[in-house]
C-alpha cells in the first residue's frame, strides 16, 4: 500500500482517477511481482507459439528442395549419422549442394541433440538419405516441439533475466510498464512467425544475445562475453551485434585502472569459449577453413530476393552485380558497414553506458542490415531485438519498426502460406501495444530532450498517414492482384522501397539519439541505469 | 464516458481472444464440424418441411428449429463464399479451406453474442470484478476447447443464457423469461433449468395478488407460447411435429456417452462392476451383460450385472429431487441476486444425474458460475476448483498430439490467471479499496464488505485437500499420457479415460454439494 501512495505522489500531475482505473485494469496481473507476471505472460506467449506452429512451414510439400524446415531436418540427419569432421565437408554421405550445413558448430550440435530426440520417437525422420523430404504429421510435430523447447529453455529465461535486471535497476518503472515490456519482448510477431511458422531456431542465438545483454547490464562482463560468443557460434548473423559489444566493453575497460588487464580477461574468455565450441575443427587449418568457407557463402551474391537494404533497393537504379566483381563488392559493402557502425562505436568507446549500449546494439545491427553483404529478409529480426529491449523508451519507433519489419517479410510469409498467422499476430501485437490504460501512444515518458527532434516528429506525422495507408493497400493488392507480366516482382519491389525508406529513417534517428546521450552528464546516466 | 471505455476494454479482451482463435483455425476439429456443415447444406437446399425428415447424412438435424434457422441464416453467406459448402450431396465431408475458414469464423463471430451477454451482465459491476469476470468468461479455456477446437456454437447459446440472467438480475422477469424460451428453441438441452425458471418466475413475477397475478401469468404464458409457436408452428403446419420431436429426443441412446461424462453414473457403473466382481468371487453366478452403457436400445437388456437398471424416467426423478431444495428456496425467498446460482445449480444437477450427458454440458454451469465467482472468497475457492476440474474433464475431446500442448497451456494459463486474479482480489487491504469502489458504485459495496473479513483470515488459499486433489489430477494425466502407454502398452485402452472421468466426477460432486450447501444456507 505504501508503494501505491508513493506512486500517487509521483504522478501528481496525472489525473488521480486515471491512475486508479489504470491500476485497476491490470492490478491483479502485476501485484504479485515480476515473477508471477512473467509466468503468466510467458504461458500466453507459449500458447501463441504453439498455435502458430499448427500452420504450414516453409517449403511444405514442395519438392525437390523444400525449405528451411527440410534444411534443419537434413542437418539433424547429417549430424546424427556422420562423424563430426564430415559435417561441413562434401563426402559420399554428405552432399553439400542439398542444404549443406552453413551455420557454425553450435547449430550443428543443437541439430545433433534434436536429431537424437527425433530418432527416439520417429527413427525414419532422420535416417540417412531415405529421410529426404520427410513430411509426416508426427515428423512435423516433433520438429515443431524442438523449436518450442529451445524457445522455452533459452529465449524465455534470457528475457526473464533481462526484464529482471532492467526493471530492478529502472527507477521509475511502474509494474504495468514492466508487464507491458515483457509482453512486447515475448510476443514479438516477427520472431514467432519466423521460428514457429517459417521454421528456424533464431530463438537460440537471440536468446543467448539477450542473456549476454542482461549480463552486461548487471555488470557481469565475463559472462556476457562468453554468452555472446556462444550466440556467435550458433548463428554467424549475431555478428551484427559484435561492434556494439566490442565498443561497449572496450570503452568500459579503458575507464578502469588497468585497461590491458580487463581487455585480456575478456579476450581470453572469448577465445576460450570459441576453442571449446570449435574444438573438433581446430586440429587442422583445412578443417577450420572448410567450416569458415561454409559460413560465408559469398557466391550467393550481395543480395537475394527483395530485401529492404541499401544494395537491393539501390539496384533498381545501379546494377551493382553487373558493375562490380564479387570481390570488390565485398570490400565496398564491408567499408559501408563499418562506416555506418562507426559513429555508434565511437560514442560507446567515449562514454559507455547501459542505455547507450542498447542504442549501440540497435545501430550496429541496423548498419549491418542495411549495408552488409548477403542480407536476408529475416535479418530484420536482429535490429528488432534491441528495439524491443528499448521499447519502453522508444515506444513509437519500436512500433514503427515492428510494423515495417513485419511488412518487409510479408512476401516471404505469403510464400510460406502464413498469411493468417501474419495478420493474427500483427493484430495481437497492436492490441497488446495499445493495451487498455497501458501506453498506446500516450507520451507519458516525453522527455525534455525530445523537443530537439521536433522537426523529426512533424515530418513523421506528415508522411506517416500516407505510408501507413499505402502499406495497408499494398497488403490487399499483394494478396488479391497479379502483377503485370513485364514486372513479376513489382509489388515486392514497392514493399522493399517503402520498408527501406523507413528503416533508413529509423537508423538515422537512433544514431542521432545515441549521440544525444553524450550531452547528458555521464555520471547521471550511470546513476539512472544501473 | 466510463461505460464506453469499459466497452472498449471488453472489446480488447475479446479481440485478444479472437487473435488466438484465428490462429487455432487449422487445428483438429471433431465430426461436429461435418455435422454443422451438413446442417448448413440441409437448411440451405431443402424446404422447411423436409429439414427434420432428411436422411442424406447420418448427421441428421437434432437441434430445435431456431438453431436450424440460425444455420439457414449462416448458409446464405456460406453460399457466397463457396457454394460447395452448402451442397447437400457434393458437400458431404467437404473439408476445403474455404469451408473450414467459414465455419470457424462463424463460431468466432457468433461469440459476439456471448460478449453482449457478458457486457450487459457486468455493466454495473465495479472495475475489478468486471475485469475478472471478463477473464473468466471471454478467455474461458473450456469454451475455446469446445467451440473453437472441437467445434460447436456454445458461446453463442450461452450468450442467450447470460442475457436472460442479466435481465432477471435487474428484475425484468418477463424479458428474462422470454430470452430463456428463445434459448430453449435454440438448444433443448438447456431445458434442465426450466423448472427453476418456472418456480422463480411464478413466485417473483406472477405472485402479486389474484387479479394482477393472473394477468401477469397470462402475459408470461402468452410470451412463452408465442416463442414456441414461432419455433414449432411451421412444423406443426407441415405435419412434421412428431418427426421433429423424434429427432430432438433420441432416447435410444445409452445412459452414458461414449466417453463417460464425469457424473454420478460413473460411480454407479463402477459400484456395479465391484459388486459383480466380489459376488463372483464368492461363488454367485453373475451374468456379465453384453450390452454396454453407452449405446444400445433401452429396454432390451440391462447393462448392469447386479444393480437395477436405470431408465430415463429414473434420471428425471433424480434430477428433480436434487433440484427440490432449490425450488423451496426460490419459492420462499425469490431474490434476483440468487438467480445465477440457482440456474447454475440446476445445470449441475442435470449434468450429474441426467440421461446421456455429454461432458461438454459442464459449460452450462461453469460459465454462469463465473458471474458469482468473484463475489466472495468462498465462491472464488469453489470456482477455482470447479473450473479446473471441468476444463480438465474436456481433455479427452482433443486426443491428437498436435493439440496436446494447446489444451495443457490453455488450462495452465487459465489457472494462473484465476490464481492471480482471485488472490489479488481477496488479499489486497480492502479499506481504501472499498472507499474508492463505494464512491463509484454504492450498490456494490456489500460484497466488498463481505470479502474483507475473509481477507483478514489469510485470503485466497487452497487447503491441503484441494492441493492434493489438484496434484492427483496431475498424476492422473501423467498416468494416462505417459505411464500407461509405457507400462501397459495397448492393453486396457479405456483405463486412462475411465480414470479421468472418475477422478473428475469427484470434483464435480464436490461442486454440487458445495452449491447445494450454499443454496440451503443462504437466506
Amino acid at each position: 500500500m505504501g508503494k501505491k501512495k508513493e506512486k500517487k505522489e509521483i504522478n501528481e500531475k496525472v489525473d488521480v482517477e486515471a491512475v486508479e482505473i489504470e491500476d485497476d485494469t491490470w492490478w491483479w496481473l502485476t501485484h504479485k511481482g515480476i515473477g508471477a507476471t512473467f509466468l503468466c505472460i510467458s504461458v500466453f506467449a507459449l500458447l501463441v507459439r504453439v498455435a502458430v506452429s499448427l500452420h504450414p512451414y516453409s517449403g511444405a510439400g514442395s519438392p525437390p528442395k523444400f525449405g528451411d524446415y527440410e534444411a534443419q531436418r537434413h542437418w539433424m540427419e547429417i549430424t546424427l549419422n556422420l562423424p563430426v569432421l564430415e559435417w561441413y565437408r562434401n563426402s559420399t554421405g554428405n552432399d553439400l549442394s542439398y542444404w549443406g550445413l552453413d551455420y557454425p558448430p553450435l547449430t550443428a550440435y543443437q541439430s545433433y541433440f534434436h536429431g537424437l530426440f527425433l530418432r527416439f520417437f520417429d527413427p525414419d525422420s532422420v535416417s540417412l538419405f531415405t529421410s529426404r523430404g520427410y513430411e509426416t504429421y508426427v515428423g512435423k510435430l516433433l520438429m515443431r516441439w524442438t523449436v518450442l523447447s529451445s524457445d522455452t529453455l533459452i529465449f524465455f529465461p534470457a528475457i526473464f533475466y533481462f526484464a529482471f535486471v532492467y526493471h530492478s535497476s529502472c527507477h521509475s518503472s511502474r509494474k504495468n510498464d514492466c508487464a507491458w515490456h515483457i509482453a512486447m519482448l515475448l510476443l514479438n510477431p516477427c520472431l514467432i512467425l519466423i521460428d514457429h511458422g517459417h521454421f528456424q531456431y533464431n530463438c537460440i542465438s537471440l536468446g543467448l544475445t539477450v542473456a549476454a545483454i542482461a549480463a552486461i547490464l548487471s555488470q557481469r562482463e565475463l559472462l556476457a562475453s562468453c554468452l555472446f560468443t556462444l550466440a556467435l557460434s550458433h548463428k554467424q548473423m549475431s555478428v551484427y551485434y559484435a561492434p556494439a559489444f566490442f565498443s561497449h566493453l572496450l570503452g568500459k575497460c579503458l575507464r578502469r585502472k588497468n585497461p590491458i588487464h580487463g581487455v585480456a580477461k575478456l579476450g581470453l574468455t572469448v577465445l576460450g569459449t570459441f576453442t571449446v565450441v570449435w574444438w573438433p575443427y581446430l586440429h587442422s587449418t583445412d578443417a577450420l577453413l572448410g567450416v569458415l568457407s561454409r559460413l560465408a557463402p559469398f557466391e550467393r551474391g550481395i543480395y537475394e530476393d527483395y530485401v529492404a537494404n541499401f544494395w537491393c533497393t539501390s539496384s533498381v537504379i545501379i546494377k551493382w552485380k553487373r558493375l562490380f566483381s564479387v570481390h570488390s563488392l565485398k570490400f565496398i559493402s564491408l567499408t559501408a558497414t563499418v562506416l555506418t557502425c562507426l559513429p555508434s562505436m565511437v560514442q560507446q568507446v567515449m562514454a559507455p553506458s547501459s542505455r547507450g549500449f542498447l542504442y549501440g546494439l540497435l545501430n550496429s545491427s541496423f548498419a549491418f542490415y542495411l549495408f552488409s553483404f548477403q542480407v536476408h529478409e529475416k535479418s530484420i529480426l536482429l535490429p528488432l531485438l534491441p528495439a524491443s529491449l528499448l521499447a519502453l523508451e522508444e515506444r513509437r519507433p519500436f512500433k514503427w519498426l515492428m510494423f515495417y519489419g513485419l511488412f518487409s517479410m510479408f512476401p516471404l510469409l505469403c510464400r510460406d502460406k502464413l498469411v493468417l498467422p501474419y495478420f493474427a499476430l500483427h493484430a495481437l501485437f497492436m492490441l497488446l501495444y495499445h493495451a487498455p490504460c497501458g501506453h498506446g501512444g500516450r507520451p507519458r515518458n516525453a522527455r525534455p530532450n525530445n523537443t530537439k527532434f521536433d522537426y523529426f516528429d512533424s515530418f513523421k506525422t506528415f508522411m506517416n498517414g500516407f505510408i501507413y495507408l499505402s502499406s495497408f493497400i499494398l497488403h490487399i493488392v499483394y494478396l488479391t492482384m497479379h502483377p503485370p507480366e513485364k514486372f513479376p516482382y513489382l509489388f515486392e519491389a514497392i514493399i522493399m522501397l517503402i520498408c527501406f525508406y523507413q528503416f533508413a529513417l529509423l537508423a538515422f534517428y537512433t544514431n542521432v539519439k545515441q549521440w544525444s546521450l553524450l550531452e547528458h552528464s555521464t555520471t547521471e546516466e550511470e546513476k539512472k541505469l544501473i | 464516458m466510463e461505460s464506453s471505455s469499459s466497452t472498449r476494454q471488453l472489446l480488447w479482451f475479446f479481440a485478444i481472444a479472437v487473435c488466438v482463435k484465428l490462429l487455432l483455425i487449422p487445428a483438429y476439429h471433431s465430426t461436429d464440424f461435418e455435422v454443422h456443415r451438413h446442417w448448413l447444406a440441409l437448411t440451405h437446399s431443402l424446404p422447411l418441411s423436409n429439414w427434420y425428415a432428411d436422411e442424406t447424412s447420418p448427421w441428421t438435424l437434432d437441434y430445435p428449429p431456431f438453431f436450424a434457422c440460425f444455420e439457414r441464416f449462416l448458409s446464405i453467406f456460406a453460399h457466397y463464399i463457396d457454394p460447395q459448402i452448402v451442397d447437400l450431396h457434393n458437400g458431404l465431408n467437404y473439408r476445403a479451406n474455404s469451408a473450414i475458414y467459414f465455419l470457424r469464423i462463424s463460431v468466432i463471430l457468433s461469440d459476439l453474442w456471448l460478449l453482449y451477454g457478458v457486457c450487459r451482465l457486468t455493466k454495473n459491476a465495479d472495475v475489478k470484478r468486471r475485469n475478472l469476470i471478463w477473464v473468466l468468461i471471454v478467455w474461458s479455456p473450456a469454451l475455446v476447447m469446445v467451440d473453437h477446437l472441437h467445434f460447436q456454437y456454445n458461446g453463442f447459446l450461452l450468450g442467450w443464457l447470460l442475457l436472460s440472467i442479466s435481465f432477471l438480475q435487474e428484475g425484468k422477469d418477463l424479458m428474462g423469461g422470454f430470452l430463456f424460451a428463445v434459448l430453449l428453441c435454440f438448444k433443448h438441452l438447456f431445458a434442465v433449468a426450466a423448472p427453476v425458471y418456472f418456480v422463480y418466475l411464478l413466485r417473483h413475477y406472477c405472485w402479486k395478488g389474484l387479479f394482477r397475478g393472473f394477468s401477469r401469468l397470462s402475459v408470461l404464458g402468452a410470451v412463452v407460447v408465442a416463442v414456441f409457436a414461432a419455433a414449432y408452428g411451421p412444423f406443426l403446419y407441415h405435419g412434421q411435429i412428431q418427426q421433429v420431436f423424434n429427432r430432438m429426443f433420441p432416447f435410444g441412446r445409452g445412459l452414458c456417452h461414449a466417453y463417460w461424462a464425469p457424473n454420478f453414473w460413473v460411480f454407479y457403473i463402477i459400484l456395479d462392476k465391484v459388486f459383480s466382481f466380489f459376488l463372483k468371487k464368492f461363488g454367485f453366478s453373475i451374468q456379465i451383460p453384453a450390452a454396454s452403457f453407452t449405446g444400445g436400445l433401452v429396454g432390451d437388456s440391462s447393462p448392469f450385472a447386479v444393480l437395477p437398471k436405470i431408465s430415463p424416467s429414473t434420471t428425471l426423478i433424480m434430477v428433480l429431487l436434487a433440484l427440490s431444495p432449490c425450488f423451496i428456496k426460490a419459492w420462499t425467498n425469490p431474490q434476483p441476486r440468487m438467480v445465477a446460482r440457482w440456474i447454475a445449480y440446476a445445470y449441475t444437477c442435470g449434468f450429474l444425474f441426467g440421461w446421456h450427458v455429454h461432458e461438454k454440458a459442464s459449460l452450462h454451469f461453469v460459465i454462469p458460475l463465473a458471474i458469482v465467482a468473484v463475489q466472495s472468497l468462498e465462491d472464488a475457492k469453489h470456482y477455482f476448483m470447479l473450473s479446473i476440474v471441468s476444463c480438465y474433464s474436456l481433455f479427452p475431446l482433443l486426443y491428437e498430439g498436435q493439440e496436446y500442448p494447446i489444451k495443457v497451456l490453455l488450462l495452465l494459463l487459465h489457472s494462473i490467471l484465476m490464481w492471480l486474479g482471485f488472490s489479488t482480489k481477496f488479499t489486497r487491504a480492502s479499506a481504501p479499496n472499498t472507499m474508492v469502489t463505494a464512491k463509484k458504485k454504492g450498490a456494490q459495496s456489500k460484497s466488498i464488505e463481505s470479502s474483507s473479513p475473509a481477507a483478514e483470515k489469510g485470503g485466497f488459499t487452497i487447503g491441503w485437500v484441494g492441493k492434493s486433489y489438484l496434484l492427483g489430477l496431475l498424476l492422473v494425466e501423467i498416468w494416462g499420457q505417459f505411464l500407461h502407454p509405457y507400462l501397459l502398452g495397448d492393453k486396457f485402452p479405456f483405463v486412462p479415460l475411465m480414470l479421468i472421468s472418475t477422478y473428475c466426477a469427484f470434483g464435480i460432486m464436490y461442486s454440487w454439494i458445495w452449491q447445494l450447501r450454499w443454496i440451503i444456507s443462504t437466506t
